[in-house]
């Protein structure tokens, strides 16, 4: 709150007539120099609100003289962008994998483009980084069902799993529990499956009897020794990674009423280079074979 | 009171007359030539400063053919500082910082014992408007002369030696900011590039901007700088006491001030003849007689013109010299007078210099020539493998900061058994890992790491990255963790 104004003795300017605790403050004038870079700054500013997009309006926007757009600029970047690298992402659609794998640019593109394209498509039921789910295989575990090689992986990816594309891939696990088995038998190879392969103990159990219905029911495709088959797409059971978990609850409902899950085809969605791209990463996550 | 003296007393009376104005216009310095020890010495810290400044660029500094051969290059398209034998990486900013303390710190020690001697004599400020009062004077002439012809109408004299001045301003501020360019990218190539006309826009506009901030900030806004925009001014009080040598004026000795036939006289009157000799070579146009003020630089140029005046009159020189308040007011009273270098302030200065310097030096001297740094993955934590083992997977980033390959061993001594691979890479499995990084370059690669862990606590347990490089055996150690399951038993065997 101004009080009073007074003339300072010394360099006979005023003081502002504000006080604290006695220390009172000189108006200094200010120098005009630094007025007319004030003074500027306001005509600059109006030039830049007339030259760049500025002011909205009812539905729009006034988009300056000079037309600039921060979108435009984008999509031009990323044209730019994109067209740079179609030249890589043609020699990846063309080029075998393991000419790729020889190419270290190409090789580090291709498996940016995976992960971006495993992010975007492949994670919502495998998992960040392959590690799979209940029902959606690992990935990065190396316990494949229709096999881990680049070729292998490819043919998963391009045709899927029971997705109806001519060329996917077919298996069916017969659901035991609508009469082949009878509840007790299915408890029966139940217990003997989830000691024997899964690796739990058998507390004294009596296993014998689920032997003989593995052997005569499961061991077909699975292989008596519980390897699966993955030419038939059997899955391996004599393993700690397991697709449905690893209780014995999973197994007696997988032999009573079995799900056969699916896998789309993306050679619809991806395009060639993409897709490979794709098989690289999954196949660098570190299950892939050779 | 002639018309002369009376233009230079025109802050004070505009001061006076605008009170109440909200703005006050420039008035116009016209620093008056010396000749003196300080103007000698001013000189020569002006030629080494500009020296330095535009010479070091065009030194050389062989680095083999893989690096660029200038000893001062601030490489920042390729993130790569070079000074002289030091090549510092974008990790290595911290010795800026160290620098930038140890600066500042003896900034404040060399003011609290001599004052403002940076703003007087070294600030980039200081230096360049010095530079381009020395053009204004040999092409307008000294400050009567100037101050003449700048009262007189439009003449064509008049205009060619304003012309002729701009444009010699304008060709060393151009040659300024060149130089301040060719601290960024190399010297000659930007030279011929620039005059070919095959520069980067980059390079056309801050030679530009450099080019008109000296310009301006040199030629036109000089003392303004000093006095309204640089912060400098506003606290090197804070490191300022009553033993810090200042430019000072005797005024024990000086006062009562008298000019005329009365000059010298014995008795009452005092040894300054008021011929305001000191306010004409004032490049900040004030008046050190009336003490410590904000304006002051320090350069001391108003000794010389003073002495100059004391040494015709045939009276004791240094009427305005370097001196402390105590001990003009011993001086004053005929005491002795006291010199006090060592004070609290300055041994604490000298002891945070000390140990700014001595940490920024070992740490630079001791500095490694690789670094490690490894990054667990988080998704997934960890992978069991159909036959129970677990694996964990790790983004490897290793620096390689010498200048030939670098021939790397990875191993990981406390995790006894595990195999060590690289995602995508057509490597048989093994206990340790052979990276191969390139010279002056960082190397990322996942690695995979496979094993039983013995200790897992908590589902985790740390495991200790060990780097060597082949040829130097140099070796980093990085420590991380491996996770697994809870409740994992290394015991669990294969199905």
């Amino acid at each position: 709150m101004p009080t009073k104004i007074e003339k300072d003795a010394y360099s006979g300017t005023d003081t502002t007539g504000h006080e604290w605790d006695g220390i009172k403050e000189l108006n200094t004038p200010l120098p005009k120099w630094w007025v007319w870079i004030f003074l500027a700054t306001i005509v600059w500013a109006a030039g830049y609100c007339l030259l760049f997009p500025s002011f909205p309006y009812g539905p729009g926007y006034f988009r300056g003289l000079l037309g600039y757009s921060a979108r435009t600029r984008v999509d031009n970047e990323v044209a730019a962008i994109n067209a740079a690298r179609a030249a890589s992402l043609d020699r990846i659609a063309a080029l075998p994998f393991e000419q790729i794998r020889k190419d270290p640019k190409l090789l580090e593109l291709a498996l940016v483009d995976g992960r971006l394209t495993f992010a975007n498509n492949c994670q919502p039921c495998h998992g960040p980084g392959g590690q799979g789910r209940p029902g959606y295989p690992a990935l990065a575990a190396g316990a494949w069902i229709w096999g881990g090689t680049l070729a292998d992986i490819q043919t998963t990816v391009t045709h899927g799993i029971r997705s109806g594309d001519p060329n996917a891939r077919q298996s069916q696990m017969p659901p035991f529990g609508s009469g082949a088995l009878n509840p007790g038998q299915i408890q029966q190879v139940a217990d003997y499956v989830w000691t024997k392969f899964y690796g739990h103990p058998a507390d004294g159990r009596d296993v014998s009897a689920g032997a003989k219905i593995f052997a005569d029911n499961c061991a077909a495709c699975h292989g008596a020794d519980g390897q699966g088959n993955r030419e038939m797409g059997a899955p391996r059971l004599a393993s700690h990674v397991h697709l449905y978990g690893d209780s014995r609850e999973a197994i007696v409902s997988q032999v009573t009423t079995p799900r056969n899950g699916v896998m789309p085809n993306w050679n619809t969605r991806l395009d060639p280079a993409t897709l490979k791209s794709v098989v690289l990463y999954v196949h660098s996550l570190g299950g892939g074979e050779n | 009171m002639s018309r002369i003296a009376k233009t230079d007393r025109q802050l004070r009376e505009q001061a006076a007359a605008h009170s109440g104005a909200l703005y006050a216009s420039r008035v116009r310095v016209y620093p008056m030539a010396v000749h003196g020890v300080m103007r000698r010495i001013k000189w020569g810290v002006l030629i080494a400063c500009l020296s330095a400044y535009y010479l070091l660029p065009w030194l050389r500094w062989d680095r083999g053919p893989l690096h660029p051969n200038q000893a001062v290059l601030l490489d920042l398209w390729n993130e790569r500082f070079y000074f002289f034998g030091l090549e510092l990486w974008p990790q290595d900013i911290f010795y800026l910082a160290g620098a930038l303390i140890a600066g500042a710190v003896l900034l404040f020690f060399v003011t609290s014992l001599v004052g403002r001697v940076w703003c007087g004599y070294t600030c980039p400020q200081t230096v360049w408007t010095d530079l381009f009062m020395w053009v204004e004077r040999l092409i307008e002439g000294d400050r009567n002369e100037r101050m003449r012809r700048d009262a007189q109408p439009l003449s064509f004299e008049k205009v060619w030696r304003k012309t002729l001045k701009h444009g010699l301003w304008l060709a060393i501020a151009f040659w300024t900011g060149g130089a301040w360019i060719m601290y960024y990218v190399d010297a000659p190539t930007v030279t011929r590039e620039f005059w070919t006309g095959a520069a980067s826009t980059q390079v056309y506009a801050f030679i530009f901007l450099f080019t008109f901030t000296t310009y301006s900030l040199a030629g036109w806004a000089r003392e303004q700088v000093c006095t309204y925009m640089c912060p400098w001014p506003r606290f090197q009080s804070a490191m300022l006491d009553e033993h810090s040598f200042t430019v000072t004026y005797e005024a024990w000795r000086g006062e009562p001030r008298t000019r005329g036939k009365h000059a010298g006289d014995a008795g009452s009157a005092g040894d300054c003849v008021d011929c305001l000799a000191c306010i004409h070579a004032c490049p900040t146009g004030i008046d050190i007689r009336d003490g410590i003020q904000l304006e002051c630089i320090n350069c001391g140029l108003c000794m010389d013109a003073c002495n100059h005046v004391m040494e015709k009159l045939g009276r004791s020189k240094w009427l305005i010299s370097w001196d402390t308040l105590a001990r003009q007011a011993a001086k004053k009273e005929g005491r002795p007078a006291p010199l006090r270098l060592l004070r609290a302030r300055s041994v604490i200065y000298i002891a945070a210099l000390a140990v700014a310097l001595v940490t920024t030096a070992t740490a630079l001297l001791t500095r490694h020539t690789q670094a490690l740094s490894v990054e667990r993955d988080r998704a997934p934590l960890y992978v069991m493998l159909p036959d129970g083992t677990l694996r964990n997977g790790y983004t490897i980033r290793i620096l390689n900061k010498r200048r030939e390959v670098g021939n790397y061993e990875l191993v990981l001594p406390d995790f006894p058994g595990a195999v060590l691979a690289v995602a995508e890479w057509d490597l048989l499995p093994a206990g340790k890992l052979d990276l191969p990084v390139g010279p002056d370059q960082a190397g990322t690669f996942r690695v995979l790491v496979t094993g039983r862990p013995m200790h897992l606590v908590e589902g985790a347990q740390p495991v200790d990255f060990v780097l060597r490089n082949r040829a130097t055996g140099e070796t980093t150690t990085y420590r991380s963790i491996f996770m697994g399951p809870k409740g994992f038993s290394p015991a669990v065997q294969a199905p």
